[in-house]
């Protein structure tokens, strides 16, 4: 009985660290399209940037020796990749979505064809920060080995939620994404703000690719992203375009991806794959309680196209 | 922080508009239009839809560039490029759709449209400054309330705050009563008359409503196609004067005479009703109305009081919350099928989204009720696309559309065309319950006494009409017994001959119920 207690008390730690060490490329997506959506524009293509960030980082990593570097150049290969989308969609009677899918194609079979020699060396990885030093367990101190850049998406959801209530940069994407005719009476330029959220907004997606295969799971291959860059789209609807809530919903993707490996740590080994697929059925689940055919979604950006 | 000009320093310019001109490729939508408006006066700018008034306002906000003519102020000829430019020049606009950002708040919409705003905002001094600004003002609003919580009067207070915290010494109000209940307009328009008495601004209020202009206006100019047609001061002129400069020499035809019947069976019988908005949240609340065969009844509110959603209702476009209509005694459950049956017609509020498929046919259009049923269709398969033409022709010569033809897409039409080509689908094979919101909304004065006749018409041959409209004076003049309906319920009765302006209004501003 008592063996059981402690078993599922590693269970609950190892999904809590699962969450920390997963939720990374899952928060810097999903605030990358939060400043996106509040522009008025859908990036679905983000998948494809968080692909290309993965391979661009790990490439640059390898040949230089620099993780950093790699996260670096991530984030403008996303960034690139997103101005594409942006420049399409400011062209008349184009359809976000439309677009968005294709650069997801796109941005994937990019990111397979260049990082083919990849593959097989090794790139340095991002080192950790150790927060787990004052426990004499193992499963405690390996949970609480944080990532730097977990530590800078926190601060960058909270820096985002502050800049989009108190500096002009902020009101501004807010009024473009909002309200297209508030925005061309105050004498805004629509396509240039709406390009730049989806820019910056690539470049974070690029940054949360890099997580991917400079840290965890820190290498390169085909099978590296498992959709966690639609899936961001669909927390950002369930986050409410709000950045904190945001880093929460990030964490709980996280977690729903973490169950299955921790089930294994203590040996529950049947339905693997089932456990796999549980973030697959949290965003399917989270959609379908946040959707209503009754309701228009609450704190949804007025001239995003779903909202429409 | 306050480096924004002091409202009661800067006098509003003097403003002389010479031979202004813009044409859209061989469209001349304004011709040569010259006037003057000299500081603190209240100028307003009369004309039907299409005069040019907005063209007018356009050219000089910046939004277009005028191909000849000028602008002078303060005796300076200026380039007006663009919106910046025209707010720089203390040019400001309230625009008939508000311009407002809703998931704002009042604070929020007030300091973005600062062009000197930093770039970090400095809340706690904006605050302040705009405490200090609104004190100097002859109405306020809480600064920390959400815009998509605020009334529409409370929305255009907000739009003209706007303006006059930007600087802006010429206000330009785009028929700003046209969302308004009759007191709240009066109150708006009472206190931009009271602004340029005091001389701290001067007012161009572009409207159709002679009562606005002869209560609020020194000076009028009237626009007809492009043209100026008459120009003078208000107290000068009689309302048949100005009548006659909007509509030209033809005068609207008169609505037809109104044949007293008596008290016909119930068609449309609605109780406790509950609908819900596209939020969830209740819109229509427990309503009661009833609509008897050969009368009128008008449903007199403030849009956004839940008359979309009902009307949605009817249609078979919304789900019931709780409570079901009934139509001549039976349940209706809003099908094709029932509606088909008993002789239930539709025309909703802008038409061309909601009762047409705006790539079809003007023929096709037409034929959507029947399509399925011979003539124009074969063993309930085949369409016979010349039985839906011959209908469509003998269709738009009765109800005068004016189209290139039976084959032109709808959406090609002018908006009373639209309107004439729903109208003439539902009413082609007559109707027994008649569903209207907004008819003449937009339209001009020909149009709209059209379909108006249209729609006594049908009364008197016996139909139940339910019109729902925004327009009070449409409401009065057409309704045989007058509803109120505020915060999704009916809220007021009266009959045609005991209602009074004052009553209905007082009643589609209360809060509640």
């Amino acid at each position: 009985m008592e063996g059981t207690d402690i078993s599922w008390w590693s269970v609950l730690i190892a999904v809590i660290g699962g969450a920390i060490r997963v939720s990374t490329p899952y928060l810097f997506v999903s605030l990358g399209e939060t400043i996106t959506e509040k522009s008025g524009r859908v990036n679905l293509g983000l998948e494809g940037v968080l692909v290309m960030g993965a391979m661009s980082g790990y490439a640059t990593a390898v040949l230089t020796g620099e993780p950093w570097l790699g996260v670096l150049v991530a984030g403008c290969a996303g960034a690139l990749l997103s101005l594409v989308h942006a420049l399409v969609c400011n062209l008349p009677r184009v359809n976000d979505i439309a677009v968005g899918i294709a650069l997801f194609i796109f941005g994937t079979g990019l990111a397979f064809f260049l990082g083919k020699p990849f593959i097989n060396p090794s790139a340095p990885r991002l080192p950790d920060i150790d927060l787990g030093w004052w426990s004499a367990s193992p499963q405690v101190q390996s949970a609480l080995k944080i990532n730097m850049l977990f530590v800078i998406g926190f601060v960058l959801a909270l820096g985002l939620a502050w800049a989009l209530k108190t500096t002009r940069w902020g009101l501004v994407l807010r009024t473009v994404g909002d309200s297209e005719e508030a925005a061309q009476a105050l004498g805004y330029n629509i396509a240039r703000v709406r390009t730049l959220g989806t820019v910056a907004g690539g470049f974070l997606s690029g940054v949360g690719g890099s997580y991917l295969s400079l840290y965890y799971p820190g290498t390169w291959n085909e099978g590296l992203s498992s959709g966690q860059g639609l899936m961001a789209v669909a927390l950002v609807i369930f986050a409410r375009w709000d950045p904190i809530r945001c880093f929460y919903a990030s964490l709980l993707f996280g977690g729903a991806t973490a169950l299955g490996p921790a089930l294994q740590t203590v040996g529950i080994t049947a339905n693997y794959y089932l456990y796999g697929a549980a973030p697959y059925f949290l965003t399917l689940a989270l959609l379908i309680y946040s959707s209503s055919p009754k309701r228009a979604l609450e704190g949804a950006p007025g001239e995003v196209s779903i909202n429409r | 922080m306050t480096h924004l000009p002091d409202p009661a320093k800067k006098p509003p310019p003097k403003v002389e508009i010479w031979k202004l001109t813009k044409r859209f490729g061989s469209f001349t939508a304004l011709d040569e239009v010259s006037f003057k408006i000299a500081p603190g006066r209240f100028h307003a700018l009369l004309g039907e839809n299409g005069a040019g008034k907005s063209t007018l306002v356009k050219c000089l906000m910046g939004t277009y560039r005028a191909d000849g003519g000028s602008v002078v102020l303060d005796a300076a000829e200026v380039e007006i490029s663009s919106p910046r430019a025209a707010q720089r020049l203390g040019l400001g606009m309230v625009y008939q759709h508000f311009t407002l950002v809703p998931s704002m708040t009042v604070a929020e919409n007030l300091v973005l449209g600062d062009p000197d705003l930093t770039q970090v905002i400095d809340w706690p001094a904006q605050r302040a400054s705009l405490e200090a600004f609104l004190a100097d003002m002859p109405f306020r609003l809480d600064l920390d309330r959400l815009v998509s919580s605020l009334s529409a009067g409370e929305k255009q207070k907000l739009e003209i705050l706007k303006q006059l915290r930007l600087g802006s010494r010429l206000l330009i109000l785009d028929e700003p009563t046209s969302v308004l209940t009759p007191d709240e307009a009066d109150q708006i328009l009472g206190l931009m008359r009271r602004l340029t008495d005091e001389g701290r601004i001067s007012v161009v209020l572009i409207s159709h409503k002679l009562r606005e202009v002869e209560a609020y206006a020194d000076e009028v100019t009237v626009l007809r196609q492009g043209k100026l047609v008459g120009q003078g001061r208000v107290a000068d002129l009689s309302r048949d004067d100005m009548v006659r400069m909007m509509v030209g020499d033809e005068p609207p035809a008169q609505v037809s005479a109104r044949e007293s019947s008596g008290e016909g069976a119930v068609m449309l019988d609605v109780q406790a009703l509950c609908v819900d908005n596209d939020k969830g949240l209740p819109a229509v609340r427990d309503l009661d109305l009833q609509v008897r065969a050969g009368e009128i009844v008008g449903v007199a509110g403030i849009s956004g009081n839940g008359q979309t959603e009902f009307v949605e209702v009817l249609a078979g476009q919304r789900a019931i919350a709780g409570g079901q209509p009934v139509v001549a005694g039976e349940p209706y459950h809003r099908t094709r099928t029932e509606m088909r049956a008993r002789g239930i017609k539709l025309l909703p509020e802008a038409p061309l989204q909601n009762a047409c498929v705006r790539g079809m046919s003007v023929a096709e259009n037409l034929s959507l009720r029947r399509f399925d049923e011979a003539p124009m269709s074969r063993a309930g398969f085949w369409l016979n696309r010349r039985a839906m033409r011959a209908r469509a022709t003998e269709l738009i010569a009765q109800f005068r559309v004016k189209t290139q033809g039976p084959d032109a897409p709808i959406e090609t039409l002018s908006g009373g065309n639209v309107q004439r080509t729903v109208l003439a689908r539902e009413l082609a094979d007559g109707a027994n319950l008649l569903i209207v919101q907004n008819p003449c909304f937009g339209l001009d004065l020909k149009a709209v006494a059209e379909i108006r006749q249209r729609i006594v018409e049908a009364r008197n041959g016996g139909t139940a009409v339910l019109l729902l409209s925004e327009d009070l004076d449409e409401i009065l003049e057409l309704s045989d017994r007058i509803l109120v309906m505020s915060e999704g319920r009916i809220v007021y009765e009266t009959t045609r001959d005991a209602a009074r302006v004052q009553d209905i209004g007082r009643h589609m501003a209360q809060e509640g119920a």
